[in-house]
């Protein structure tokens, strides 16, 4: 809070960004003093110092912070709500909302999922290309372009705003390559600077818009941190046309994208014109952020780039399915923050939609099957569980080879000892292995003691030769082809043993040409053995 | 498959003539003069930062030279793109890409292909087929970043073959492999120079140099020696290329490109 008070925004006066019904409209910009009526209403902190940002996660963590923060102090400031109504109960709200009836939640909803569906798909080819920093840039670049469209013929006309947007874009773009060829600067402090630079050229053209007496300035403020609810009809159909824009070239140039997207250099070499199809989704890049900026605002809206674009890269590995899945995250996102901010009164939909982009991300970082954090706790478990058994397995087999493999028979007393282990853990693994059909109790009562039999059964036999096979040889093939010391080879076998393919214990068979015996000078037991 | 004989006046596979390259107004090939006999498997070999990888580069336009020439079979390289195959060293892209094996050798079906056309099952099967010939058959299916750095590279070799050119243009592809991949690859190129194809390959290994290749071009900036193996693999060439009496000469050279460029931002013409 206090580094709101403190932005260089906020001298300018509780005015900005204004509500669109002012009552001050004459003001001058500079040196204004605080005299709205509300004046302890915390104001969007638009002058963040933004870090250099090289890869996608940092980005990604920054934009949910400042979404939260957003969310919960611009609250009540001057969000215009999808409804105004104040609804009985959310179940009513929800319903409402999910039957589309009324004219403002059509249009709101097709505008925030066909944004989404644009960043979905441009993002995806940000983050292969790691080129997330510029979805940043360039929104940030385009501002100034805004407040031009809009001074143009004073009002926010969509077809205007997106021509002097596109063409701030474009000379934020050509600045930062510029500077890279001049200069040995590189492209991310290139374009950081060119980031805050044009920012701040925009904040300080649209403040001034916002200060002039003329003019129909209603929704201009929007532009920072967006507002769903704001979009028109009209700005809808431009959504719509760039979606469709969109949509088409990259089904049409799919094979051309993903060429150069993977290898520049050689999609040249191949004579694909790899340079204008570069700007040709630069273009549509363009295109997608000012069509989002209303909704999503500068700031967030390279979050919308990213973040599905990000959750759909840990959830494949081929660029179609990423595009398809990124695509349908940015609408759900879309969809999902229009649909809360219905429900809450004054939280705008902007950050909702980010929030819900984030969340997805969340889920798949977390849930992911092959990345997320969740199932590769489960499988690291699973093959903990795994190898215990396996190591009890083999204790079975060395009881059975004490005895010279008279009997597939033990007591619990006798695991635990072998197992060097009381006779509770003994119990447990116990329980482990007849849930796996591995061994089975002899004795008919339930109640288990140091006396009680078991007998190991066919499966667990097969598989307790396999694992002391592929330990012995192990140690063999360490000690023989490795030269290790005799005694050096346990310890390592013993993790080894659990890792083994049957492709790799071929290979040490042969290599040792069919041994008998490990080091120790105790039999191995044949591959026949391990098959039954 | 015959050897396709070429005629004695047909163009050569590749022409290259007084070819300058700069880089931030730094010469970093001056004067390459040289013409690939088609049938030859050519050496480039030369120091590091010796202008190699420019050389092929230079020649597919991948870069803007500062003056010269360069013919594929008689024609500027716009002209003739799908007759000139390459390889990019392996650490050009990056192997996290969401691709599989089998897509990324389709990539070299692109060139011939051409704008809005989708692969068909005729491509899809020239591809599993120089998946087959790198031995990558069985993972055509893998996600590029699964693969080893010998097999990546084998990949990168069957998307090259894929293109089914006549000029072979491959930056170091022997860095970083395996021994059994070294020889798989040299293998396929010898295939590939008995079918009549032309071969230009970077290569920094001077002790297997002379094994694998008819023709060497010894670099540094300038083209220090160039023709069959036996007669430029001298200690006295490779003294030369390697930190000899010419650098003298290369310095000088290098100042006056420096001069002759002092507050003109573009590279000028010739030296």
């Amino acid at each position: 809070m206090l580094r709101d008070q403190e932005s260089g925004i906020r001298s300018q006066g509780g005015t900005w960004p204004p509500d669109a019904s002012s009552p001050e409209p004459d003001q001058c910009s500079l040196g204004r003093k605080a005299e709205d009526s509300e004046p302890n209403i915390p104001r969007p902190q638009t002058s963040d110092l933004r870090p250099l940002q090289s890869t996608w996660l940092r980005p990604l963590l920054f934009f949910s912070l400042f979404t939260i923060h957003h969310s919960l102090f611009l609250s009540g400031a001057h969000a215009a709500k999808i409804s105004d109504l104040t609804q009985t109960n959310w179940t009513d709200q929800a319903l409402d909302f999910w039957s589309f009836q009324e004219p403002i939640v059509r249009t709101v909803v097709i505008g925030a999922a066909l944004i989404g569906l644009c960043c979905g798909l441009l993002g995806s080819f940000l983050v292969v290309r790691k080129l997330s920093l510029l979805g940043d840039t360039l929104s940030h670049a385009v501002l100034p372009g805004v407040a031009m469209g809009f001074l143009w013929n004073q009002t926010k006309d969509p077809v205007a705003i997106l021509i002097g947007a596109t063409i701030a874009g474009v000379f934020g773009t050509v600045v930062v390559s510029w500077i890279k060829q001049t200069t040995h600067l590189k492209e991310d402090s290139a374009m950081a600077m060119v980031l805050a630079g044009f920012y701040g050229i925009g904040v300080c053209l649209t403040t001034m818009i916002q200060s002039q007496p003329t003019g129909d300035k209603s929704g201009l403020d929007k532009f920072f941190f967006g507002q769903a609810a704001a979009l028109s009809g009209e700005d809808v159909v431009v959504i719509g046309i760039i979606s469709a824009i969109t949509l088409i070239i990259i089904a049409l140039f799919y094979k051309e994208f993903l060429a150069i997207s993977f290898d520049m250099g050689f999609s040249s070499a191949i004579g694909l014109p790899a340079k204008g199809l570069h700007y040709i989704l630069m273009a549509l890049l363009t295109f997608a952020i000012v069509v989002s900026l209303q909704a999503v605002g500068v700031v967030l809206v390279s979050a919308l780039l990213i973040t599905p674009a990000a959750a759909a890269y840990l959830l494949t590995d081929r660029l179609r399915s990423m595009l398809i899945l990124s695509a349908s995250f940015g609408i759900i996102s879309g969809v999902l923050g229009a649909f809360i901010s219905y429900l809450s009164t004054d939280i705008p939909t902007g950050p909702l939609i980010v929030i819900a982009a984030t969340i997805i991300f969340t889920l798949a970082f977390f849930l992911g099957p092959r990345h997320g954090l969740l199932p590769k706790f489960i499988r690291r478990r699973r093959q903990r569980r795994r190898i215990g058994m396996e190591n009890t397995l083999k204790a079975i087999f060395n009881l059975s080879e004490d005895d010279d493999f008279h009997s597939r028979e033990f007591t619990l007393q006798a695991l635990a000892r072998a197992r060097n282990t009381d006779l509770q853990e003994a119990e447990k693994e116990m329980t482990q292995l007849i849930r796996n059909e591995f061994a089975e109790a002899i004795t008919t009562s339930h109640q288990l003691t140091a006396d009680t039999q078991f007998r190991v059964t066919e499966r667990g036999w097969l598989r307790s030769c396999e694992i002391v096979r592929n330990h012995r040889l192990w140690e063999l093939y360490l000690s023989q082809a490795a030269h290790y010391a005799h005694d050096h080879v346990h310890d390592d076998a013993e993790e080894i043993e659990h890792i083994l393919g049957e492709e790799i214990v071929q290979k040490i068979e042969d290599r040792l040409s069919n041994p008998h015996e490990d080091p120790h000078g105790r039999l191995i037991p044949t591959r026949q053995q391990t098959l039954g | 498959m015959s050897a396709r004989q070429p005629s004695p006046d047909a163009p050569p596979p590749l022409d290259v003539h007084d070819l300058t390259v700069a880089y931030h107004k730094r010469p970093v090939l001056y004067g390459i003069d040289f013409q690939a006999p088609a049938g030859s498997l050519i050496g480039i070999i030369g120091p590091n930062g010796a202008g190699k990888s420019t050389l092929i580069k230079a020649v597919m336009d991948l870069l803007p030279t500062a003056s010269g020439w360069v013919k594929i079979f008689g024609k500027p390289f716009k002209k003739a793109v799908t007759r000139v195959g390459y390889v990019p060293q392996r650490e050009s892209v990056d192997w996290d890409f969401p691709v599989s094996a089998l897509d990324v050798v389709l990539m070299g079906r692109y060139g011939r292909l051409g704008l809005l056309k989708r692969p068909r099952k005729k491509d899809r099967q020239i591809a599993l087929d120089c998946l087959e010939k790198v031995k990558m058959r069985p993972y055509a299916n893998r996600q590029i970043s699964n693969l080893s750095g010998g097999q990546q590279q084998r990949v990168f070799l069957a998307r090259a073959l894929a293109q089914e050119s006549d000029l072979y243009l491959m930056d170091e592809p022997f860095v970083g492999v395996d021994a059994a991949t070294e020889a798989a690859i040299i293998d396929i190129l010898r295939e590939l120079q008995a079918q009549g194809k032309t071969l230009m390959v970077v290569h920094h290994d001077l002790t297997t140099a002379p094994k694998y290749f008819d023709r060497i071009l010894l670099l540094n900036m300038r083209v220090v020696a160039y023709g069959s193996t036996d007669d430029v693999f001298t200690s006295e060439n490779l003294q030369n290329a390697y930190g000899g009496r010419l650098n003298i000469l290369t310095e000088v050279a290098l100042e006056r490109f420096k001069k002759k460029n002092e507050g003109d931002p573009k590279p000028a013409k010739g030296l």
